[in-house]
């Protein structure tokens, strides 16, 4: 079960920020502006979508959030501190799930935790009782002493949000966190991930090009396009600001400039189409 | 300071978790020195071509062997950096608050004890070819610090490259450029008095130098220091210091 103990440890919002603000941040790659004058809001507590076709700038977007990559301009604080000139504040309030799967194979998923436990400076006793609480929440109490490069992906991913949140960070960073896993896999990420939410009070952005995803999890969403944001809002209102029965993968073909799914089936393309006609 | 020994004890026992998991490959880099000792030391023993003084060719060469193997084991460190960067292990430390200092040094201590695990082997070939070795435990202490800062300097300066070109096959390419010039551009295994005057220039901007001639004083049975033990540790403590700050400066790159 999910212990209430620590909940407190949580560093929480005050009310009147925003959990991220960003101002005309820009990140160039030579010539390439991956990201470009992106100005968002994100509130405290609530899941926060970057959508975006491949190369949209989500990545790069996290990274800099993160403070792994320095911004080319602009200005951005997350957990009410500057990304730039406060670096080490920003981490100590954030924690972040790359794309690629970052859980080391060569060691044990305690042994993964105890890593994380130890980076983050948590005493022995309050690590050990976080790391099993970590465990028991993500389902792997009973994997915890194989080597990571056994488990599965799902259970890889889990692993890594145990990682990501055993220092109760108050912003959570998920890059594609269910990209590449089965149905069912997904579906036990996102419950955890809303178990989270409910649970740590956490605030999340998460990076996807799934629709389901985005409408299953997200409070809000930003759709990236190559490099700019074209269209934030609630899933709701980004469908009913479409048409009467637009899905969800008709608003991404809309704002995000092309269909999510590289195979994408001839009655796909023809809806699309339709919904691009509707929109004149 | 409490903090910087937590943070960096947290990177050392991950590394030692997984040297003892998979010992593979300190089995097969224990193979290259034990064939220069065994094959081209006992040779060139023979030949008597090489004046070392009061030693033998084969106690002459033996710290020199050692520090050869440090060099090559810790060289390649950064093969595993830029595994761990492909992976996202490294992006994992980096948004961590644990200062990129201790990350770093923490990667430099652990492969100190790659370079221990190979004097251990080395010690044990030269026993059993009869080299006399100094067997005095504050030598062998001594011996052990050597070691230890001999691989940081190698391993660090490894990771720096890893840094700078990112990519598996290029860092492959430049290892394999850097260290057979290093090792023959050193008084290995002749000493710097019968060099050409180029190479003993060359010879003089070689860390690896003043860590065999440091290991040449302190771990055989009449072997001297050429430049004296000051000057030896002195050159390598401060060409370990520089490496350091390069590399904090650069190892958050690798995240980008
Ligand atoms: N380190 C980098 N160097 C050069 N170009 C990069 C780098 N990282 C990302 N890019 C480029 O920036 C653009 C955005 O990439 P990214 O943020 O990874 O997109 P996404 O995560 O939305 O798929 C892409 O065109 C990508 O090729
Ligand atoms: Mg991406």
């Amino acid at each position: 079960m999910v212990p209430s103990s620590h909940m407190n440890s949580t560093i929480f919002e005050t009310p009147d920020r925003f959990a991220i603000q960003t101002v005309a941040l820009t990140r160039q790659f030579g010539r390439l502006t991956a990201v470009d004058h992106i100005a968002l809001k994100v509130h405290y507590g609530e899941i926060f979508g970057l959508l975006g076709a491949n190369g949209a700038g989500k990545s790069t977007m996290i990274k800099m959030l993160t403070t792994l990559l320095p911004p080319t301009s602009g200005s951005a604080e997350v957990g009410g501190f500057d990304i730039v000139t406060s670096p080490a504040e920003v981490r100590r309030r954030i924690g972040y799930v790359s794309q690629l799967l970052s859980a080391d194979g060569a060691l044990t998923g305690f042994e993964n935790l105890q890593l994380s436990a130890r980076l983050y400076g948590l005493d022995k006793k309050e690590g050990k009782a976080r790391i099993s609480d970590a465990l028991n929440f993500m389902g792997l109490t009973d994997s915890a002493s194989k080597l990571v490069r056994t488990y599965s992906g799902g259970m890889i991913r889990r692993l890594e949000l145990a990682q990501a949140m055993l220092h109760r960070p108050a912003i959570l960073f998920l890059d594609e966190p269910t990209i590449g896993l089965d149905p069912v896999a997904r579906h036990t990420v996102w419950d955890r991930l809303l178990d989270l939410r409910q649970h740590y009070g956490m605030t999340v952005l998460i990076t996807t090009h799934d629709m389901e995803e985005a409408e299953m999890l997200c409070d809000n969403l930003a759709i990236l396009h190559t490099g700019k944001v074209s269209v934030t809002g609630k899933p709701g209102e980004l469908r009913a600001g479409l048409s009467q029965d637009a899905t969800m993968d008709d608003v991404f073909a809309h704002y995000a400039g092309e269909a999510i799914h590289e195979n994408t089936m001839f009655g796909d393309v023809a809806r699309i189409r339709r919904t691009a006609q509707r929109l004149g | 300071m409490l903090r910087f020994i937590r943070e960096t004890y947290a990177i050392v026992a991950v590394e030692l978790i997984k040297l003892i998991r998979d010992p593979t490959e300190l089995v097969s880099r224990a193979i290259q020195p034990l064939l220069w000792l065994v094959v081209f030391g006992q040779v060139l023993a023979h030949v008597r071509g090489i004046h070392t003084g009061q030693v033998n060719y084969l106690a002459f060469i033996t710290p020199g062997i050692l520090a050869q193997s440090i060099l090559f084991s810790a060289i390649f460190y950064g093969i595993a950096i830029i595994w761990e960067r492909d992976l996202g292990v490294v992006h994992k430390m980096l948004v961590s608050p644990a200062w990129r200092a201790s990350l770093v040094f923490g990667k430099a201590f652990a492969a100190g004890f790659r370079g221990i695990i190979q004097m251990v082997v080395i010690y044990l070939v030269a026993l059993v070819m009869h080299v006399s070795i100094r067997l005095d435990p504050l030598i062998i202490l001594a011996v052990l610090g050597s070691v230890m800062l001999g691989s940081g300097i190698f391993a660090t300066f490894s990771l720096i490259i890893a840094c700078i070109v990112k990519t598996r096959e290029r860092f492959m390419g430049i290892g394999q450029l850097l260290t057979m010039p290093m090792f023959f551009a050193s008084n290995a295994i002749y000493p710097i008095t019968m060099m050409p005057g180029w190479l003993r220039i060359a010879a003089q901007f070689n860390p690896l130098t003043y860590l065999i001639d440091a290991l040449r004083g302190l771990v055989i049975t009449g072997g001297t220091s050429v430049y004296g033990f000051g000057v030896d540790f002195a050159v390598m403590i401060s060409i370990f210091a520089v490496l350091l700050f390069i590399a904090v400066k650069l190892y958050p790159t690798l995240a980008e």
